[in-house]
């Protein structure tokens, strides 16, 4: 089912039986964050992973479906779940601006591309009126579900959290396993080959970032909504950066790597917040060892052990 | 056994570092203080950990002890990142116990604090930010604006200066509603006191290093004086290059947003001669003295400015409520305990007697300084000489032209 | 007064001038970068952070040992130089069999930790660096008064560019690097220690974006971000003027200051933006940028 192997199987539910009984243990804002930052990841793990891609510009994606979602409650009372749609609509329409430019090249000029078109995007949220600028947009109301469903109350936003999440990582799932997936898979192994067999690479190249993009403005919706704020920390490259961290941590192309990725660092976050001073020093740390000793992440790690790819 | 091994890694990381629901705790009630401020980033210096050694001062000569109050301190690190402090703000009212937060530098992320505080019915006292909004279009009745802020800062400096001849000015300012709104506050003094503003340039904010061209056209502009709004490194790097250009000889330089640190930093020879405004400065009377010397054997290399101060001032009288109140009814309900904070008289060493206004706006004094020759300094830290002063009941906004909207309802 | 554009003739010059100076920062710092790229095929994130340790070394030495700014233009190149062979040595070499990738995000980590520990010891508000007395005044050029130091800045890396350009197109030694990051075994058989050969070039990469840092630490507070305004910037140029090419990184170094510089007159507010708005256009007519000749 959805192209699971037995041990993801036995882990997707695992990982589905955590989200269901952890909120009566830990503070549900903490693990939306987790989650939101989880989806964002995956999103990310897309480009990367399957399509061997390294977007350094995804932020973009992800502040812009927050400043989206923030606008639209805020401004217009929409119901929730159509500005979490709105959201996902910005990501995925300023992907295929972003990616048509980008996609044509590879490797580090990609990286670069992407780096300097987010670049672009956070000024022009600077410079917007109706980001807020620095403010960014704030009291944002959580509003209604389906117009019936009050959000107010954290389990509620919890449950719907929680929903967009699974929904966003077994559609992830189901890109991959499937002919769409198979033939990323070969660009990725063999570009000139699969093009010699006729594919339009570019193309394809293309749709898996609008993908990847239209879920990391979903996450960034939700986010916003959770937190009642959007601000320029969503579209800095910093955040951009946070991403590739969790997915690096977590194991890159792995499937629950960067689900494991996004609740170690921000669960170290959220430790180090009170010694304050040691939170980058850490990151930065974290980042060397993973690169130097570590490269297949936790999930990589733990997989390669039990000879099981997770 | 993929299941256990999995779960056992995600069991054993979340125990380890996460939040958890804490049980009632049983006895006298515990008042929590939280101290959230930037503690590694640019505004280190103006708020970070000093801020944590004032409020535990503040415990201290308040003592805690003798008057039967339990109190803790918790602190953490904001990073000026307003979707970082809400979640820290929220769970520290919603899971921690904490009552109070106090400091918060950085506008955007005080505006973020303030709203979490109104929303959960808890106190927040903003030290260290310095949108005038706190206490206008979005002032609430759970919050305290202790130590300035930008229309303060704007009428002192502003103001001040245009009456001392400064009468023709020219705009540096950091392109962020922070700056653009000083620049504001601080055009309509001038106008009304008769200057005129030349010119003005909007930098890119954050990112900029480099404001020669900028001070280039100021010069060219042949404005008296040249108007900072910008904070931080960014004031420390203009003033810098002003220097290096020459325009110091041909211009007076208004830093509208100043700390005594930054004039550490910067170093007298090119801080020489700046106007700035300050609503505490160390060295001004013996109170502050006597307050400077408690603190100066636990932050040696840092000495309080005004961000500081307010900590102190703050969390003292906060306890003085509390325990006037009592501690079970102070935690109870946030804007009851606000409201009674208002009408306690404030008095400590570093602001001497100020009052809480209805709309939250605490009426501090605003002194406008010179930074003094290094030939009049005689050591670190001797760096300001006051040129004038504006009593609070004067230096702030009137209420009327605030839009408060709580104000005059139950 | 000669009005171009609306903006005064001497204006719209003194900002080319100025846009000119700043290009000289790009200009070196890009060419340690582009050094590093082309030679060593490691993309430096780090290269921001080691720019501010320059900064910070040439303070220290004032502090601490009392090494006014001409010697610190030597010493402070040598030993954050010297920290920088150390670098190679224990982590960055790991990383030369693999995807440029990792080669990137090691950086960034190092950049991070290396920021992040300046901060918590030297905090964030920058430390004064004054400028040497020889240097400081100006001088009346006629349409605005030019800081002498500016001008030194200028012809110190303007003279620093071209001898790095010239020994590594015209030497024998640059000739020797350049064969050992094309065909490594062979020149290796040649009897040259490319191990060497590639550390000691990591070294001078580093020395570069040293030496800029202490020609920036009299102009620019020395803290420990000011790195970070400058990488983005100067990743800009490295892409721009083609990532394995020495002079493509310094004439669009320079370049790219005097359009920054225009910008500043024109539309100030776009003046960050400008760069990544060039490097987009360039990428997308020239895929190996301007100089370049490898992807």
């Amino acid at each position: 089912m959805f192209g699971f192997s037995r041990s993801q199987q036995i882990a997707f539910l695992a990982m589905l039986a955590l989200i269901i009984v952890c909120p009566l243990a830990l503070y549900p804002v903490f693990l939306m964050r987790v989650l939101c930052m989880a989806l964002f990841a995956c999103a990310f793990n897309l480009m990367i992973g399957y399509v061997g891609l390294l977007s350094f510009g995804h932020a973009a994606f992800f502040g812009m479906g927050s400043y989206i979602a923030a606008w639209t409650m805020k401004f217009w009372h929409v119901d929730a779940a159509v500005a979490i749609i709105l959201s996902g609509a910005t990501g995925a329409v300023l992907g295929l601006f972003l990616g048509y430019l980008a996609i044509r090249r590879s490797g580090i000029y990609f990286a670069m591309i992407t780096l300097a078109l987010a670049q672009m995007v956070y000024f022009f949220c600077v410079e917007a009126p109706f980001t807020g600028g620095e403010d960014g947009i704030q009291q944002v109301p959580r509003g209604y579900l389906f117009g019936v469903i009050p959000l107010d109350n954290d389990m509620a936003m919890y449950w719907l959290v929680a929903v967009v999440f699974v929904g966003g990582f077994l559609l992830i799932h189901r890109i991959i396993h499937s002919p769409f997936g198979q033939v990323l898979k070969a660009i990725r192994e063999n570009e000139p080959r699969a093009t010699s067999l006729g594919y339009r690479t570019d193309d394809y190249k293309l749709i898996a970032f609008v993908l990847s993009t239209m879920l990391a403005g979903v996450a960034g919706g939700t986010k916003a909504l959770v937190f009642g704020i959007a601000t320029l920390t969503d579209v800095h490259y910093s955040t951009s950066g946070e991403v590739v961290l969790m997915t690096l941590l977590g194991g890159l192309g792995t499937v629950f790597g960067p689900v494991m990725g996004a609740v170690l660092v921000i669960t170290m976050e959220n430790y180090l917040a009170q010694f304050g001073q040691w939170v980058t020093v850490t990151q930065g740390a974290i980042f060397v060892i993973c690169v130097l000793a570590f490269r297949r992440g936790v999930i990589g790690e733990i997989g390669g052990a039990l000879r099981l790819a997770l | 056994m993929t299941i256990s091994r999995r779960t056992l890694l995600g069991t054993a990381t979340a125990a380890a570092a996460v939040p958890l629901v804490r049980p009632r705790a049983q006895g006298a009630p515990t008042i929590k203080i939280g101290v959230l401020n930037d503690m590694s980033g640019p505004y280190m210096a103006i708020s970070g950990p000093t801020s944590v050694v004032c409020c535990k001062q503040a415990f201290e000569d308040f003592g805690i002890a003798g008057k039967g109050l339990n109190v803790e301190l918790v602190s953490a690190d904001h990073q000026n990142k307003p979707d970082l402090a809400v979640s820290i703000a929220r769970q520290w009212y919603d899971r921690d116990g904490v009552d109070m937060i106090i400091d918060v530098p950085t506008s955007s992320v005080a505006l973020a604090v303030s709203g979490v505080a109104r929303e959960k019915n808890k106190i927040f006292i903003c030290s260290t930010g310095a949108t005038s909004d706190l206490t206008g279009k979005v002032c609430s009745p759970n919050m305290v604006h202790w130590t300035y802020d930008t229309y303060m800062l704007a009428k002192s400096t502003g103001g001040a200066m245009v009456k001392a001849g400064g009468d023709t000015w020219y705009f540096l300012t950091a392109d962020y509603a922070f700056g653009k709104q000083l620049q504001a506050d601080t055009t309509s003094f001038i106008g009304a006191a008769g200057g005129k503003v030349a010119g003005a340039s909007l930098y890119p904010f954050p990112g900029t290093t480099d404001f020669s061209s900028f001070l280039v056209q100021a010069q060219s502009s042949g404005a008296k004086v040249l108007g900072l709004c910008n904070a931080g490194a960014d004031t420390v790097n203009s003033i810098k290059q002003a220097h290096e250009f020459g325009l110091s000889k041909t211009t007076k330089l208004a830093a509208l947003l100043m700390f005594v640190n930054d004039v550490h930093a910067l170093g007298l020879d090119t801080a020489q001669g700046l106007n700035l405004t300050e609503s505490f400065y160390w060295d001004l009377n013996d109170r502050t003295r006597a307050f400077t010397d408690r603190v100066r054997s636990k932050t040696p290399s840092n000495l309080p400015s005004m961000g500081h101060a307010g900590c102190y001032s703050g969390t003292l009288h906060y306890l003085k409520t509390v325990h006037d109140m009592g501690a079970a009814e102070a935690k109870k309900n946030g804007v009851a305990t606000v409201a009674r904070m208002k009408k306690i008289p404030v008095d400590d060493d570093c602001f001497g007697k100020t009052t809480i206004r209805e709309d939250g706006r605490n009426l501090t004094p605003a002194y406008l300084f010179e930074v003094k020759k290094p030939s009049e300094s005689k050591g670190p830290w001797d760096y300001y000489k006051q040129v004038a002063m504006t009593p609070g009941t004067e230096a702030y906004r009137p209420l009327s032209e605030g839009h408060c909207e709580f104000i005059g309802k139950a | 007064m000669i009005m171009i554009f609306g903006i005064p003739g001497p204006l719209l010059f003194g900002q080319l001038l100025l846009g000119l100076i700043n290009g000289a920062f790009y200009a070196m710092l890009s060419l340690g970068l582009a050094v590093i790229f082309g030679m060593l095929n490691i993309i430096n994130f780090a290269h921001g952070a080691l720019f501010m340790m320059g900064a910070f070394a040439s303070w220290m030495l004032l502090q601490y040992a009392g090494i006014g700014y001409f010697p610190s233009l030597i010493l402070a190149p040598l030993i954050i130089g010297a920290f920088g062979v150390v670098l190679e040595r224990t982590v960055i070499s790991r990383l030369y069999h693999l995807d440029h990738l990792y080669g990137l995000l090691l950086t960034f980590g190092l950049a991070l930790v290396i920021q992040g520990l300046f901060r918590n010891y030297y905090g964030s508000s920058g430390l004064p660096y004054r400028i040497p007395a020889i240097l400081s005044g100006a001088t009346d050029v006629g349409f605005m008064f030019l800081p002498n130091y500016r001008a030194w800045v200028v012809v110190a890396a303007a003279v620093v560019c071209l001898a790095t350009w010239m020994v590594i197109e015209k030497t024998s030694l640059g000739a020797t690097l350049r064969a050992a990051t094309e065909n490594a075994p062979l020149v290796q058989a040649f009897g040259v220690n490319v191990p060497r050969v590639i550390t000691l070039t990591y070294g001078g990469g580093v020395a570069l974006a040293a030496f800029a840092g202490v020609l920036a630490a009299p102009i620019y507070s020395v803290n420990p971000n000011m790195g970070d305004n400058f990488i983005n910037t100067v990743f800009a140029v490295v892409v721009i003027g083609g990532m394995g090419s020495i002079m493509g990184s310094i004439i669009t170094g320079f370049a790219l200051g005097v359009i920054e510089g225009l910008t500043k007159v024109f539309y100030p507010q776009a003046s960050a933006t400008v760069v990544f708005l060039v490097m987009v256009i360039v990428l997308l007519t020239l895929p190996h940028g301007l100089f370049g000749r490898r992807a």
